[in-house]
């Protein structure tokens, strides 16, 4: 039987920055914040920078385009001017094939092996393709790459992709851009409980409580987009998932009170005052 | 000679290598090694023929007439 967590927390206790008990650390990176940002959906790059600097947030996904001179390479400049270590993704393929070709340009152009694999099924949906998912990681990780896999909410599949040598899994909460929350977090909770590398809990959050219920749920980290950038206020939507991290992971290392049938009294009967 | 640059026709100079076109479509100078000389990260990267080619062999890399280029870069998105 797998022990829960035991590589993530071993490694979160050894080898955190100085003074920063709770860092995750992937492939030997401390990351100080457990909130990993996503920039879709974000109307100006002036608002993205503020609302990731007040997430808190110590790595962020990019997707790669076509280079067009107009609006040239500012975003990765950004992150760099932040000190935000980049997560090349690969939004938008449908295919193996085309994942793998995305990660390597992308490995090129921003001098990463990480990569958050993302193949998806259908524009429709956009939940991943399982069969893809699986192809893509075997592919990348024997090309050396660090696969964070975009997955179902499936503990069968995340198994799988941990199996074939992913560095992360990432299962989603709901559809991507849906803001309905975790829809089955008993999923969620398994896939944690079974897993020996770090869980990030990707798409479909809402607003902070999903993300606390993530945390709380065992996730070791939550990657989201469109609840901050979408939000009616992105910088102060930033700044509340930063809390609402914090407050999950403490909630969940604090251990919660067991849930119970009926009412338990906080105060004691006896020594009561009587009224005559 | 044309070549197909992210999907539209271009015209380049016969024999052109890649840092030649990347260094004209970007603005910036590059050195050999395909790094930008104004010390910046340059932040792209290239696909020949559906072949992605590793920066440091840009400058030994001739383009040839009807070649395929793609040059991606970081984005918002995902």
């Amino acid at each position: 039987m797998i022990e829960a967590n035991t590589v993530s927390e071993s490694t979160t206790a050894t080898s955190a920055a100085p003074g920063r008990h709770d860092s995750l650390v992937i492939d030997g990176i401390a990351l100080e914040s457990r909130l990993i940002m996503g920039t879709g959906g974000a109307p100006s790059l002036d608002g993205l920078g503020a609302a990731l600097v007040a997430s808190g947030t110590s790595l962020t996904t990019v997707a790669m385009r076509r280079y067009s001179p107009a609006e040239s390479g500012s975003l990765f400049q950004l992150l760099v001017d932040h000190g935000i270590r980049v997560l090349p993704n690969t939004a938008g393929c449908f295919t193996a094939r085309d994942a793998v070709l995305t990660a390597e340009l992308a490995r090129e152009a921003l001098e990463t092996d990480w990569v958050k694999l993302e193949v998806i099924a259908d524009e429709h949906t956009l939940l991943p393709d399982a069969v893809e998912l699986v192809d893509a990681t075997e592919q990348l990780v024997n090309r050396g790459f660090k696969v964070f896999a975009y997955t179902n909410d499936d503990p069968v599949l995340a198994l799988r992709l941990e199996n074939l040598g992913a560095t992360a899994v990432m299962p989603l909460g709901s559809p991507i851009g849906t803001g309905l929350g975790i829809l089955n977090p008993h999923n969620i909770e398994l896939i944690v409980s079974r897993a020996n590398v770090p869980v990030v809990l990707d798409a479909g959050i809402g607003t902070a409580s999903d993300a606390a219920l993530a945390m709380e749920l065992g996730c070791d980290a939550v990657l989201l987009a469109t609840a901050v950038t979408r939000a009616q206020d992105p910088a102060l939507m930033g700044e509340a998932f930063k809390h609402a991290v914090i407050a999950g992971r403490l909630a969940k290392e604090a251990g919660r009170i067991p849930r119970r049938e009926h009412a338990l009294a906080s105060s004691a009967m006896e020594g009561r005052a009587e009224f005559l | 000679m044309n070549i197909t640059l992210n999907g539209a026709s271009r015209t380049v100079a016969d024999g052109a290598s890649i840092t030649a076109l990347v260094s004209e479509v970007t603005g910036r100078a590059l050195s050999a090694d395909g790094q930008a000389t104004d010390g910046q990260r340059l932040g792209v990267a290239v696909a020949h023929n559906s072949e992605v080619v590793p920066r440091s062999k840009w400058h030994g890399t001739a383009l040839a007439d009807g070649d395929d280029v793609e040059l991606v870069t970081a984005v918002q998105g995902g």
